[in-house]
Order: structure tokens, then sequence, then C-alpha cells
């Protein structure tokens, strides 16, 4: 019997797995997908908000604070990619500053440390692309950029050097009390048993819920849409630029990536079910008009992809933690919505606090290791100590991606270290292949090889993302009868 | 019965009709081409059109799992999918030349299957 | 730090044929560098015929034509490295290659060949809305699994872009046993040849569709199905003519982009109409002792002046790296006029022409009967009378090198009218 079971391999349940995996306790964590970070937590803007933009009082303002000041311990243990660059709040009229003002009540309130108020003049110094009709803008420099899926993995991956067990194409499909805790009936057949349930299934939370539990709050998918720039647009602005939330809604932010393209988006649209994940033409459309009032000249020929992501929006309001009144040691972790991924350590923290408690108090671990080998980013290492790698291991001698100068040996280690790479996608998540301007052009056929022979599997089973992703569909020369 | 074509004979791509014509020279009308090769390409692909081929064949002992290949002469155009039936049938072994001769005298043409590259 | 005479960057047919000019023209320092496993660059696999017409008088293969150049190199004994990637040029000549046999290494050349080709445009450079599942694929990607895998990417197909890579694919599906369903055209006319047209489509039954696009892709996981829809002048789709079709694979061909990476790190100018460098008559660079060739310059649809234009770069960067390349500033500009959308070479020092230059260039839409007229100064220097002009058939004028002596300024190509004749 496990003493944990974490549903949902999100950013938020893998950071809740690390946290445990401190303790003497057998943890796992149950991921449907064929990989960590596929849902939310690969398509979201990667802001670290500051956290004026939250109601004071809520589990959001606590958690978005707390969590954003935990960034820079945590991406350092991690090797995680994070910068603060800084976010800016932009008004484009006298109307819309009573609003800007109230931001920065909150803010404070909330405990969100040196906000200042710029005016157009200013911000258009900092920011030479911000358009001439912003009057005055909030400025808030514990804003940052993550890469919140290798957050995910990096978090996934610490927690099973420590000792969490993953199980990923696993989906719980029924929940049932048992003598001591909880049977998890999943979709592979297997029975798992556990004594605690930690509900961190993001966009079906609350039919996790709802398996065990009275019926008390609801997810509504939310679609946003975005653009993603070539690197050549990535200094367009350096700081996250948001526009001042009107009746109309929160507006379009335009922001570097942590990996230095530039992002666009997102728009906010409500779905009918959580499978909606495609991108529209009048979505894409109507993100680029908004953009325009903060940045006139974005330039949309260096576009080199486009994504949607659903956000896990409670009817509630506000974030749902805590242990579900009818179901002892059933713990949800649900509509986690911006600013969840800010929000995730600092959940991560509590929540393992919350489940500690439940179960008495469990032993530290003695050899518990915060930090993750560090994953070697061969394109920024100086030239000699290039040479070295090569020396020990020819395969980081050996370009696959092109655009973003991804070595073989970088994607081997990859597929092999915990919570590795499965898919093609799993490889693009952790090292960029396919993310670049080719978007898999060139590389695509080399990343399939090489899972092949890393996996031990034949090349027609390599698959993009889920199981039915099939990308070769059987070898030519197909003839009749064989 | 008249047919439309679009002549390939050279970058102009003359759209031409032609029809049965007993009395004509090689018993076909043919209207709307500008030149002679234009008109001769239209008779030949009504009454006997010809197409090249080319593929790819099993290949075993070598590097890549595939030969390409080609027909060394075109081929009537009606024996198309017969050629691939034998083309897929083949496997091959590693060396091949770059010309050599893989299938020979393909349906009494005289036209051969030769491996495009050496591998 | 190792040297070279001649550092060529690329083993295709561009880098190929300048590499065995160079050499010929007195350069014995070569040497090419390829990263993938061996030569022949995207000829490999471009298995079907068509190549060499112009060159060899031969209707070729890719693997063909590309076999002859490297026979040609290898009995030359020129030096070449395979799975080699370089990750920096500099403008003083240096390279960076890294490679799995000799690990990094910085290299030092007397002048440096460009020679990277292209790569295609993506999905998501044209912003296709839907979703984003397997099956989508870059007619170039899917010619690789195709071709040299030995894998087929899918059963149904749509193609978009009607370019002769999209057509080939159509037909090499085909014949691999799936069904493609629809060519569709976002212009109104076809960019590929017209041969293609009716060897690739007509022969299969397979409906081109112009003035069309993709509009949607669906399916979570896999490719389910594709919708197409009628463009209106500003090529946005016209609501209500939509087309849609239950498939599992949708083939891009696009378009393609020179690949000028390394060409933008060593401070290379760029021409952005072509994306490629800006080059002199000698398809010298910005950057002097830098040339380039090839589709990494503009993208050719013939090989055959792949191979023409790469020997003009390699006998050049043999002069210079030998000293015999004047370092002059340039006489002329080409200038793109009505009617043309570039001209490469875009400037000219006529002291280094040898006997001509070759102005190549596309037109901006299809023309009939049009005169392809160069002027200086409002006085012609050339023209060419040409029945047929298309965007998707590059031009050439040759002007002879005594029509260019004591000119300066500007060279405008342009299209005029043909006048009637009495």
């Amino acid at each position: 019997m496990f003493d944990i079971t974490i549903i949902g391999g999100g950013v938020v349940g893998c950071l809740i797995g690390r946290e445990l995996s401190r303790c003497q306790a057998r943890v796992l964590l149950v991921e449907k997908d064929s990989e960590v970070a596929n849902g939310t937590t690969k398509a979201n803007s990667a802001i670290v908000h500051a956290g004026f933009d939250c109601k004071p009082g809520t589990l959001k303002g606590k958690f978005n604070v707390e969590g954003n000041a935990m960034f820079d311990r945590v991406c350092g243990e991690l090797s995680v990619p994070f910068k603060r660059n800084g976010s800016l709040v932009v008004a484009f009229s006298e109307e819309e500053l009573p609003e800007l003002y109230n931001l920065e009540k909150k803010g404070k309130q909330n405990g969100v440390p040196g906000l200042e108020l710029l005016s157009g003049d200013e911000v258009r110094k900092r920011e030479p692309h911000l358009s001439k009709t912003i009057v005055e803008a909030l400025y808030a420099p514990t804003g940052g950029i993550v890469a919140p899926w290798d957050l995910a993995i990096a978090a996934a991956e610490n927690a099973m050097d420590n000792g969490m067990e993953l199980r990923v194409d696993t989906e719980v499909i029924g929940i049932e009390r048992i003598d001591g805790g909880y049977r998890l009936q999943t979709d592979t057949g297997e029975a798992i048993e556990t004594r605690v349930v930690i509900n961190c299934a993001g966009l079906y939370s609350d039919r996790i819920h709802n398996m065990v539990s009275e019926p008390c709050f609801k997810i509504i998918p939310r679609r946003g849409e975005y653009f993603v720039l070539d690197k050549s647009e990535g200094n367009h602005v350096s700081h996250t630029i948001f526009q001042c939330p009107t009746p109309n809604g929160k507006g379009v932010l335009i922001s570097p990536s942590v990996h230095g393209n530039l992002i666009v988006g997102p728009n906010a649209e409500q779905v009918e079910t959580v499978e909606h994940v495609e991108t529209t033409a009048a979505g894409l459309k109507s993100v680029r008009e908004a953009a325009t009032k903060s940045s006139p000249d974005v330039a949309y020929a260096a576009v080199i992809t486009s994504f949607a992501g659903l956000r896990s929006t409670p009817d509630t309001g506000d974030f749902i933690i805590g242990e579900a009144k009818d179901a002892p040691g059933f713990f949800d972790v649900a509509g986690i919505e911006s600013p969840g991924l800010t929000s995730a350590p600092a959940i991560a923290v509590h929540v393992a606090g919350l489940v500690r408690a439940y179960l008495g108090n469990p032993a530290s671990k003695a050899d518990f290791n915060p930090v993750r080998r560090p994953v070697l980013h061969f394109s920024h290492l100086p030239n000699e100590a290039k040479a070295a790698w090569i020396q020990k291991d020819p395969r980081y001698g050996r370009i696959v991606c092109r655009c973003e100068s991804i070595t073989e040996g970088e994607i081997v280690d990859a597929i092999h270290r915990n919570a590795g790479a499965t898919t093609v996608d799993g490889i693009k998540r952790r090292l960029r292949p396919g993310m670049g301007r080719c978007q898999g052009g060139f590389c695509g056929p080399r990343v399939v090889e090489i899972l092949s022979r890393e996996l031990n599997i034949p090349l027609t089973a390599v698959r993009k993302d889920r199981p039915a992703s099939v990308l070769l569909t059987g070898p030519t020369k197909t003839v009749e009868g064989e | 019965m008249k047919r439309e074509l679009i002549c390939i004979v050279c970058p102009m791509g003359c759209h031409c009709s032609i029809e049965e014509d007993a009395g004509a020279p090689k018993g076909y009308k043919v209207t709307g081409i500008t030149c002679k090769r234009g008109e001769d390409y239209a008779v030949k692909e009504i009454t006997e059109p010809t197409r090249m081929l080319t593929s790819t064949v099993r290949i075993d002992g070598a590097r890549l799992h595939r030969l390409p290949v080609r027909t060394s002469g075109p081929i009537p155009k009606e024996r198309i999918y017969e050629c691939m039936d034998l083309i897929n049938h083949l496997q091959v072994q590693s060396p091949v030349a770059m010309g050599q001769v893989l299938l020979k005298d393909l349906f009494g043409t005289g036209v051969n299957l030769i491996a495009s590259r050496s591998l | 730090m190792n040297t070279y005479e001649i550092i060529v960057v690329g083993g295709g047919p561009a880098g190929l044929a300048a590499a065995i000019e160079a050499h010929k023209s007195g350069a014995r320092n070569i040497l090419v560098l390829e990263r993938d496993r061996e030569l022949g660059g995207i000829l490999m696999q471009c298995i079907h015929n068509g190549f060499g017409l112009h060159i060899f008088k031969e209707e070729l293969t890719g693997p063909e034509y590309a076999e002859r150049f490297i026979r040609e190199l290898e009995s030359l004994g020129i030096e070449y490295r395979l799975d080699t990637m370089v990750l920096e040029v500099r403008d003083d000549r240096t390279v960076d290659i890294i490679s799995a046999k000799h690990g990094f290494e910085t290299l030092q050349a007397k002048a440096v060949v460009l020679a990277m080709g292209c790569r295609e445009r993506t999905r998501g450079a044209i912003n296709i809305p839907g979703t984003r599942p397997a099956g989508v694929y870059s007619a170039g990607a899917a010619q690789r699994f195709v071709n040299m895998e030995g894998f087929m990417v899918g059963k149904r197909v749509v193609v978009l872009g009607s370019g002769d890579i999209g057509l080939i694919m159509a037909r090499r599906m085909t014949l691999e046993g799936a069904k493609v369903l629809a060519v569709a055209e976002i212009l109104p006319y076809s960019g590929g040849l017209t041969r293609n047209i009716v060897q690739c489509l007509d022969d299969y039954d397979i409906p081109l569709y112009l003035s069309h696009t993709v509009t949607n892709i669906e399916g979570r996981d896999r490719v389910e199905g594709v919708t197409i829809a009628k463009v209106d002048e500003n090529r946005q789709p016209i609501p209500g003519t939509e087309i849609h079709y239950e498939c599992d694979t949708l083939l891009l061909s696009v378009g393609l982009i020179p690949e000028n990476e390394l060409s933008k790190s060593a401070g290379i100018q760029l021409d952005r109409v072509t994306g490629g460098p800006i080059v002199n008559e000698s398809m010298e660079t910005s950057v002097p002792g830098i040339f380039a060739c090839g589709n990494v310059v503009q993208v050719h649809d013939l090989v055959d002046w792949v191979t023409e234009e790469s020997r003009k770069a390699g006998h050049n960067a043999a002069r210079y790296a030998l000293g015999k390349l004047s370092e002059l500033a340039a006489d002329l500009a080409t200038k793109a006029g009505q009617g043309i959308r570039y001209v490469v070479p875009h400037t000219i020092r006529v002291a280094n022409l040898e006997k001509e230059v070759d102005l190549m260039m596309r037109v901006t839409d299809p023309f009939k009967n049009k005169y392809l007229v160069v002027r200086h100064d409002g006085a012609i220097v050339k023209k060419a009378k040409k029945a047929h002009l298309t965007p998707g058939e590059m031009e050439s004028i040759k002007i002879p090198v005594e029509k260019l002596k004591g000119l300066t300024g500007e060279l405008t190509v342009c299209l005029e009218e043909v006048a009637h004749e009495a």
C-alpha cells in the first residue's frame, strides 16, 4: 500500500511529489498521459506573477506572493531557467487609471515588494517599442518568466531521485474507500491502494473529486491562445507587458520567454469541454488585435508557432486546497488557474504540511537531496568545455537540433533520467528540438531514431505525444497479402 | 471523342484538344498546340502514353533500408501499378552500384529497372 | 589552428560544385563540411527524375546527379568531413566546427563558401489554426521518412502547396499505397512545373484546388480531418466555401527559406526579399572572402542553375584565396524594376568579370509576351523576349562584359510590353 498517491503530473502534482519525497513515506505519482507536464502546465504564459492581481485575503493572493519569493531557490536547485525580468501593467487612458492604482493597492496589501508607478514617457524610455498612447504603468520588479514544463519535469525527476515512484499512461477511472485509505481503479487494470490521495488532476480535478466526495466545485475550461515568435524578436520587450484590466477583461500580454522567444497572448474563451485545445483563426486574430494596443510593431512575420492552453477555472473563484470533509485523507488541490504556476511551490509546501500532519508526521529522510543533477546546455558551454565533453562522450559532438544547437548526448541524457522523455514532444519540452524556427523539420527524423534506439522500440512505435499520436504508419513497400 | 490536354514539352504549357480524325495525317486532329513537338506529344499521349517511374526498393546490408531506383526509360503508363508491384516485391543485397540492372526488360519493353545510387 | 585555402559549408549540390570548381581554378587545400552522414544534400532524398537536363543533357534522379559530383570530388582528392556541424563562421574567416569523431575545432580559411541550402516554411509560420496532432509534416520531412528511412507517414493525405515538392510527394505517397485526396494552393496558379501537374496529379486523379488554403486541422493525437476553403484577393478564407476531408495526414509544401543563421552570425548583410546574402558578381557576400551559392542565396527551382551559380562561387573563392580577385568598390548596383521581384547579384565590380555577368531573377506574377529589359540610365543594355514568365521559374539574362565597361550607378531590370509588330 502506498502512503501517498498524487493524481496528476502537472507542475502542482510534481512539486507536491517533491516536497513529500522529503519524508519517509511511499509516494506515487500517477499521470494519465505518457509524460508529466502534458496538460495546462505545458500551455500557459509561463509568467511568475508579482501578485498585484489577486484579491487580498484569498488563497490566490497568499500563495502567489509566497510562491514568487521561492522561485530563485527552487529553480536554482532544480536547474530550471528562471528570470526576474519585471512586469509592467500599462494603462492607455485616464479612464483606466483608477484600476491601475487599484492594482497597486491590492499588490501592497498582498505584500508585493517594490511596486512603482511610472509615467508613460518613463515606460517608453525603458521599453521603446511600447505604444505612444500609454499614459501610466505599474512596475513590479518581482515579476518573472520561467519554463513551466521544465519546472514540473525537474521536480518529478528530483522527487524520483529521492524515492518517489511514477506511473505514466495510467488514468484513474474510479476511487473507492477501503480500510485505512483508498483503492484507485486505473485504465491499465492495476488497482492502487493508498492511505492518502492528493487530487492534482487539473482540468479533470472535479471528476476525480466526485469519484469519492460530494460534488462541491466545477472546473470551467477557459481557453487562451498564443503566438510564439522567433528569437530574433525576443528583445522586442524586456519586461512582461500586461494590459490594465478593463470591464472587457484582462487584455493580452507581450513577454519575452525565458528561452529568448517572444510570447503574445492569451485571449480568454470559455469552451465546452476540456478537449478543446485547438487554436482558432478568430482567437488568434483577436489576440493580435489586442496586442497591437501595447505595441503596434510586433513583427508577426517572425511567428514560428501558435498554441492554446486551457485554464482550470474553478467556479468558486479561488483555489480549492484542503482535505475533503467527507473523505478523510483525500486532499483537493484544484482550480489552480492563474496565478497557479507562480503559486505552485508555495502550494506544494502547504499541502505537504497538511498531508504530513494527517499521516502523523513521518520523519524526514536524512539523505534527501533537493538538487537535481544539472542539465547540460551544450551550446552555452565555452569551447574548451565543449571539447572536453565530446572527448568524454562523442554523442555530444553530434548536433541533432540545428535551430537550437542541441546535441545527441543531451537527448540521450534526457531519455534516461528519472521522469525521462519517452516521446518526441517530451524531448521537445526538455531540450527544445521542435521549438525552433524549423519546428522539427530537420531534427524530427533524428529524434525519432534516437528515441527508438534508446527505448529499444521500433521506429513505428515512437509517438509524438499520447499513445494514439502515431508518427509513422508502417514501412513502405506494402505488398498485398503480407 | 474530344480530349483536353496540357502539353508538357516546353514551359508554354499549351492547352489543347485532340480528337480522332481519319483524314488527319496521324489520325488525330490537334487544336491549340503551337509547335510540331507539342503536336507529336499530344498524339502520343492519346495513343501510347508512357512514363518514367522512380521509386525505392528494400535493401539489406546497407546503412539505409531503401535503395532509390528508376526505370531506364519510359514504360507504358498503364503498366505503372504493375511495375510498382514488381518493385515492392524486390529485395536487393548491398553493395549495389549506381546504374546496376535490378530487373531486366520490364514487360518486354526493353526498359530495365536500375539503381539510382550506389549503396 | 588548421588552415585551409577554402572551406565549404555544406556538401550538397552547391557545396560540391563549388569545391570542385575551386580545385579546377587552382586551389588545393579545400575542405567540405557536411552535417549529414553522406554527401549529396537534399538530392539524396529526391529520388524522382528531372535533374541535369541542362548540365548533363540527361534526365537524372537526385541521387544520380549528386553521385556524379561526389565521384568527381573524391577523384580530385578533395577533403571532406561528414557528421560535422558548423557552429559559427566569423568575418575573419575562422570557422567553429563540431563532430563526434573530432570533437570541437576552430579552423582558419582564406576563403569560405556558404552552401547551407534552405529549410521549409512550417505550419506554425503560416498560422494554420486547429489542434497540433501527429501527422502534420512538411513535404520534405515526409520525403525523408518515405525515401530514406522507408516509412509511410500516413494513409489518407491532403497536401497544401502546389510547388514541385508538394506535387512530387502527392505522387510518391500514392504509389506507396496512400490515398491523396486533394492538393490545395493559395495562389490562383501553381508554382510547380506543368509536367508535374500532369504526371503527379492528373495521372492519379488528384484534384487541385487553386486559390484555396487549409483553414483548420482536427484530431487531438493524430490528424483526423482537414478543412480547406477558397480565398479572396487578400488571401483571406471566404466563409461558406469550406471543403472538409477526413484524413490522417497533412503535407505542407508552403515555401522554402534560405538557411542563413551562420551568415547572420558572421555579420553578413542579407536581402530581405531573397532571404539570402547580398552578393556581388563573384558571389561574394558583404564580408570579404566569404562567398555564397545555391539555395542559401536564393531558392532555386532547377539544380542545374545551382551548379552553375556554385561553380562561379567556387571559381571566385579560389581566385580570392590566390589573391586574384580585385577588392574594389562596386561599380554597379542591380535593381528590380517593374514586374521583377529580385535580381541576383546585387552589385557588380566590372573589373572582376571575366566574360559576362549572369543576372538571375524572378518575376512577381505570371506574364505572357513581355520583354525582359536591362537598362542603365534609361538606355537599354540588353533585352530578351519572353513568351512565358512565372514566379515559379527563375529567369536569367547574360550581359557580356563589354556592354558594362565604364558604366556606374544602377542597372535596372524590368518587364516591358512587346510593341505590336507591324
